[in-house]
């Protein structure tokens, strides 16, 4: 008898964890600069480079809402105060 | 845009802002994808590996809650027979009971056969996955499910285990101590270790949400404090002799400011001989590690 017992790698993209959250982490465009401590900070992680440059020629970093669980590391981290943490809204 | 290795993927089931799953990514990262990884049961397991999902980016095996460093010294013998110990590097990994406690006996033999593995310990200074139980690794005075502050007994009692100096002791290459509050820090320790032949042990202080008590977004503030108070030294030591420490700032924060942010020190703040107790465990470290 054969079990297939080993399971193809990531796949816990599958399952979506942004419902838990209930603040939501915003990034002010104009005033992140692309330093990337949100992104190393985030446990998850669903912070990456959405290589869109803003008005100071910076990479601005982008939030995935799918999988981020508001537990705002991100926002008590970052050394601009370019991150916002915002009620949850339906 | 190149597809990157990612060691850790998102959909884990970890808390919000979880310190270990922070710590964990990267080292694993760190790691890059030419390893194989061994876990213990614990939250690194129970969260990231439910079946059929995985979050891991390399082969990850889990067995039982004791064996991780003997699945890895098997993996390791696999690879010495098929001659591939240079290409392909093994880690085992645990939580601070698999390590400090129940898999100790089995990480001792890992480590007295000198096979040529790194392991590494998320120290999150309790049982969290189970609810909070008293562990070789928790600190005296910490209020815990098994060792609660009361009119007796204020938190536990035990020191907690110098694994460090343990794993010192028996010979390892290469052990290191480092925290969440700097990540840079893991990834140049990982990637050191692995440069080494011989047995390797890294631990890794990981704030944990519920078992700590403190809000979900202070984990790397905490892994910062740590280290900052010196209640939990970083430092570095090859071939048993301290290469290493990072220094703590001058004046050095009093413990309390460390203390001040957990639920379970609460009870410590509103006794001073017991917050002279903890404080005199970090003065300690700053003379033994020369922070």
């Amino acid at each position: 008898m054969k079990n297939k017992i080993s399971v193809a790698a990531g796949t816990s993209k599958n399952n979506k964890t942004g419902a838990w959250r209930s603040y939501r982490p915003e990034i002010d465009f104009e005033k992140c600069t692309g330093c990337g401590i949100c992104e190393s900070v985030c446990p998850e992680p669903c912070i990456s480079n959405s290589h869109k440059i803003n008005k100071m020629g910076k990479e601005v970093r982008q939030i995935d809402y799918d999988y981020c669980k508001g537990c705002g590391l991100c926002a008590a981290e970052c050394p601009f105060k370019a991150i916002s943490m915002k009620i949850e809204k339906k | 845009m190149t597809k990157q290795y990612q060691a850790l993927s998102p959909g884990h089931t970890a808390c919000a802002g979880c310190g270990e799953l922070l710590a964990m990514r990267h080292a694993l990262q760190a790691a890059g994808p030419d390893v194989i990884v061994t876990g213990a049961t614990g939250c690194s397991e129970v969260t990231t590996s439910g079946y059929p999902d995985s979050s891991f980016g390399m082969p990850w095996i889990h067995s039982l809650f004791e064996n991780s460093s003997s699945v890895a010294s098997g993996i390791a013998a696999a690879l010495r027979y098929q001659k591939k110990q240079d290409k392909i590097k093994v880690i085992a990994t645990g939580g601070d009971g698999a390590t400090f406690d129940i898999g100790f006996g089995a990480l001792s033999a890992m480590w007295s056969r000198g096979d040529d593995i790194l392991y590494i310990c998320y120290d999150n200074e309790a049982y969290m996955n189970t609810g909070v139980q008293a562990s070789g690794a928790t600190l005296p005075g910490t209020s815990t499910t098994t060792s609660p502050s009361g009119a007796v007994e204020q938190g536990n009692m035990m020191p907690k285990k110098d694994m460090p100096a343990i794993a010192m002791a028996h010979g390892c290459v290469y052990v290191a101590t480092a925290s969440p509050g700097y990540p840079i820090d893991i990834q140049n320790k990982v990637k050191k270790a692995l440069t080494m032949k011989g047995p390797k042990y890294i631990q890794l202080l990981s704030p944990c949400v519920p078992g700590w008590g403190f809000s979900t977004d202070q984990a790397v503030k905490l892994g910062k404090l740590a280290h900052q108070t010196g209640l939990y030294p970083i430092f570095e030591a090859v071939n048993g002799q301290i290469t290493s420490a990072m220094k703590v700032p001058k004046p050095t924060p009093s413990v309390s400011a460390y203390l001040e942010l957990q639920k379970r020190f609460k009870h410590v703040l509103k006794n001073p001989q017991l917050l002279a107790t903890i404080q005199a465990i970090a003065d300690a470290n700053i003379v033994k590690y020369g922070l």
